[in-house]
C-alpha cells in the first residue's frame, strides 16, 4: 500500500472530534469574531470608512493600513466591517421575517389541508415562478433602496422552502397519536397548533435558519454588485467588491479581499447551519 | 397519462394568470409611472410641469383604470405586443427577441456543464460514501455552496481572461459569424452559472442514488456477478435521477438570476442586461415584460419537467 492511499485512509476517518473542529468550531469563532467587530464597529479604534486618504490610494497591505486601501483611498477593513454591518443586519432580518410568515403558511396548510393547501401552495408556485434577485432588482430599484425594502423583499423570497419546510414537519405530526388525544379532550385547533404542533416543528424550522441568512447574504451581495442594493456611500461588500473589479489587473486586492470575506462568512454560516440540521432536522426528501 | 398532463395543465392556468397579473401590478403600483418618465421627474428636481405629465398619460392610456389597463396589457402579452420603449422608441418583444438566442444559449450552455460535473460527481460520492473520494468531493461542494455566482465570474474572469488570457473577458461574438469564437465567449460565462449549479445537482443525485444502492436489486445486480459500473449506470442512475430532473426544474429559477449578475459582468447583451439597463432607464414597459417573460418560462418549463417526470416514473401518474 502506497504511502497516498495510507494517507487517504487515515483522512477518510477523521476522528469526529477533529472533524467538528472544522465544520463547527472554526466557522463559529469566525461567525462570533465578525459579529462582536460588526456591532462594537463604532467603538473600535478603526479608520471611518467614509473619509477618504488622497496621500494613499489603491495601498496594499500594511502596518497602517491593514489590508490596504480602495481606488478611494478608504480603508478597506474598516470599509469590509461596515458593510459586513449592512449584510448581517438583513441576513439576520429577513430570514426571521421569512421564517416566521414560512411558517405561520406552512402550519395552517398542513393542518387544515383542503382549498387552504392548494392556495397557499399556488401562492408558493406564483413567487417561486420569479426569480428572486430579478424580482428583488425591480421591487427595489422602483421603491427605492433601503435597508428596510431590502429586508422586506428577501423575506419574500424566503417565504416558500420556508413554508414547505413547515408544511412537511406540520403533516407528519398532525396524524401523531397525541395530536389525537388532544382532539379527544377537546382542545380546540388553535391549541392544538400553538401547544402540540408548534413546539415539535420549531426547532427543526430554526435548523434551516443558518442556511437562509447564508442564502440572503449572497442575495444581498449580488444586488449591492448590481448597483441596485443599498446605495453609495453606505459600505456593502457587494458594492466594493464591483468598485474594485475595472481595477483588477492591476489592484486586485480591492475586489478579492470582500470578497473573501463575503465566501468565508457564507461558508461559515453553511456549515454550521449543515451541522444543526444534521441534529435535529426533518428529512429532507420528506419535503 | 393524457390525464395527467390535463390536471398539470389546469393548474397552470392560475398560477400564468397570477403570475401575469404580479408582474403588471408589481411594476404598476410602484412610485413613477412612464409619464414622470418622459417628463424627467425624478432625475433632477427640475420644475414639474403637471399639464404635461396629464398629456403624456392621456396619450399612453394610463389615465384608464388600472383592471383596464391591465387587461389591455394581457392581451398584449398573449399577441407579443408589450408596448414599446419611450426612449428609443423600440418594440419591447423586438427587444427581448433580439436578445433572447444570448441568454438562451447561456442557460444551455451552464446547464449542460453543470450536469456533466454533476452527475459523475454524484455517482462516485454516492459509490464511494463515507471513503475519502466521498469526503473530498463533498468538501469542494460545500465550497462552491458558499460563493455567490458574481464572486465565481470574476474569480474565473481574473484567472482565465486577466491572468491566463485564455478566453474574451467581455464581448459577444455571435455563432453566425465565428461559431468558435462564439463559444469562446461563453465558455466563463456559462462556467460561472454551472460552477453554481453543480453542488447542488451533485447533491441531491448522492442522496437518492445511497438509497437507491440499497435496494434488494441491486444487491441481486452485483450477485449476478455484474460489474459495479454496469450496476451504477444502468441499475442505479436512472430510478435515482427523479428528484435531480424536478431540482433542476426549480433551480431554473436561480439559474435565471445568476444569468443576470453574469450577463453583466461578462458584458454579454442578453436580456439580463437589458434588464438591467431598463430598470436604470426606467423603462418601465420594457422591465414589465422582461418579467413576465421570465416567469412564463419557469413555469412552462417547470410544467416540462412535471410531465417528464410522470414519464420516467409511472408512480406519480396515479
Amino acid at each position: 500500500m502506497t504511502n497516498i492511499t495510507k494517507f487517504a485512509q487515515r483522512l477518510g476517518n477523521i476522528p469526529p472530534l477533529v472533524n467538528a473542529i472544522f465544520t463547527l468550531w472554526i466557522p463559529a469563532v469566525w461567525i462570533s469574531c465578525l459579529l462582536a467587530m460588526v456591532i462594537f464597529a463604532d467603538l473600535l479604534p478603526l479608520y471611518d470608512p467614509f473619509e477618504s486618504d488622497f496621500t494613499a490610494l489603491k495601498v496594499r497591505g500594511s502596518p497602517e493600513f491593514w489590508l490596504g486601501t480602495d481606488v478611494l483611498g478608504r480603508d478597506i477593513f474598516s470599509r469590509i466591517i461596515y458593510g459586513s454591518r449592512t449584510s448581517l443586519t438583513v441576513g439576520f432580518f429577513a430570514p426571521v421575517c421569512g421564517m416566521l410568515i414560512g411558517l405561520f403558511l406552512g402550519i395552517v396548510s398542513g393542518y387544515y389541508r383542503g382549498r387552504l393547501e392548494s392556495l397557499v401552495v399556488g401562492l408558493i408556485d406564483i413567487i417561486l415562478a420569479f426569480p428572486n434577485i430579478v424580482l428583488a432588482m425591480c421591487i427595489l430599484f422602483f421603491a427605492g433602496a433601503s435597508i428596510v425594502n431590502l429586508i422586506i423583499v428577501l423575506s419574500i423570497t424566503s417565504i416558500p422552502a420556508n413554508t414547505r419546510i413547515a408544511r412537511a414537519s406540520t403533516l407528519t405530526y398532525a396524524k401523531r397519536d397525541f395530536v389525537l388525544a388532544a382532539r379527544a379532550q377537546g382542545a380546540s385547533h388553535l391549541r392544538i397548533l400553538w401547544r402540540e404542533i408548534l413546539p415539535n416543528i420549531i426547532l427543526p424550522q430554526m435548523a434551516y435558519i443558518l442556511s437562509f441568512m447564508s442564502i440572503i447574504i449572497m442575495i444581498e451581495g449580488s444586488l449591492a454588485f448590481l448597483g441596485v442594493g443599498v446605495p453609495p456611500p453606505t459600505p456593502t461588500l457587494g458594492g466594493m467588491i464591483a468598485q474594485g473589479f475595472p481595477d483588477i489587473n492591476t489592484d486586485p486586492h480591492i475586489t478579492f479581499l470582500p470578497a473573501l470575506f463575503l465566501f468565508l462568512t457564507v461558508l461559515s454560516l453553511n456549515l454550521i447551519g449543515d451541522q444543526l440540521r444534521s441534529r435535529v432536522a426533518v428529512r429532507e426528501s420528506a419535503i | 397519462m393524457l390525464k395527467y398532463i390535463r390536471r398539470k395543465l389546469i393548474h397552470l392556468i392560475p398560477i400564468t394568470f397570477a403570475v401575469t397579473a404580479l408582474s403588471f401590478f408589481f411594476v404598476d403600483m410602484l412610485p413613477g409611472d412612464v409619464a414622470d418618465a418622459i417628463a424627467g421627474v425624478g432625475t433632477d428636481n427640475s420644475v414639474i410641469d403637471e399639464a404635461a405629465i396629464e398629456e403624456i398619460r392621456k396619450d399612453l392610456g394610463l389615465n384608464r383604470p388600472v383592471i383596464v389597463r391591465y387587461f389591455s396589457w394581457l392581451a398584449g402579452v398573449f399577441t407579443g405586443e408589450f408596448g414599446k420603449s419611450y426612449q428609443t422608441g423600440q418594440l419591447v418583444s423586438e427587444a427581448i427577441a433580439i436578445r433572447l438566442p444570448v441568454t438562451l444559449q447561456l442557460l444551455i450552455m451552464a446547464q449542460f456543464l453543470a450536469v456533466l460535473f454533476a452527475i459523475p460527481a454524484g455517482i462516485i460520492t454516492a459509490y464511494k460514501a463515507g471513503k475519502f473520494t466521498d469526503k473530498c468531493i463533498t468538501t469542494i461542494t460545500f465550497a462552491f455552496l458558499a460563493a455567490p455566482s458574481f464572486i465565481i465570474a470574476i474569480i474565473l474572469a481574473f484567472l482565465f481572461a486577466v491572468t491566463l488570457n485564455w478566453f474574451p473577458a467581455t464581448g459577444y461574438i455571435p455563432f453566425s459569424e465565428d461559431p468558435l469564437g462564439n463559444l469562446r465567449s461563453f465558455t466563463l460565462p456559462s462556467l460561472a452559472l454551472a460552477l453554481i449549479e453543480w453542488p447542488i445537482l451533485s447533491r441531491v443525485l448522492r442522496n437518492d442514488l445511497i438509497e437507491t444502492l440499497q435496494q434488494d436489486y441491486i444487491l441481486m445486480a452485483k450477485a449476478k456477478g455484474l460489474s459495479n459500473f454496469y450496476i451504477l449506470m444502468r441499475h442505479a442512475l436512472r430510478p435515482s435521477s427523479f428528484t435531480l430532473i424536478t431540482v433542476i426544474g426549480i433551480q431554473l429559477g436561480n439559474l435565471i438570476s445568476g444569468a443576470v449578475i453574469v450577463e453583466s459582468i461578462f458584458a454579454l447583451p442578453g436580456v439580463g442586461t437589458l434588464l438591467v439597463n431598463s430598470i436604470h432607464s426606467r423603462e418601465i414597459l420594457m422591465v414589465q415584460g422582461i418579467i413576465v417573460i421570465m416567469a412564463i418560462a419557469y413555469v412552462i418549463i417547470n410544467l416540462v419537467v412535471d410531465i417528464l417526470y410522470g414519464v420516467l416514473d409511472p408512480r406519480v401518474r396515479e
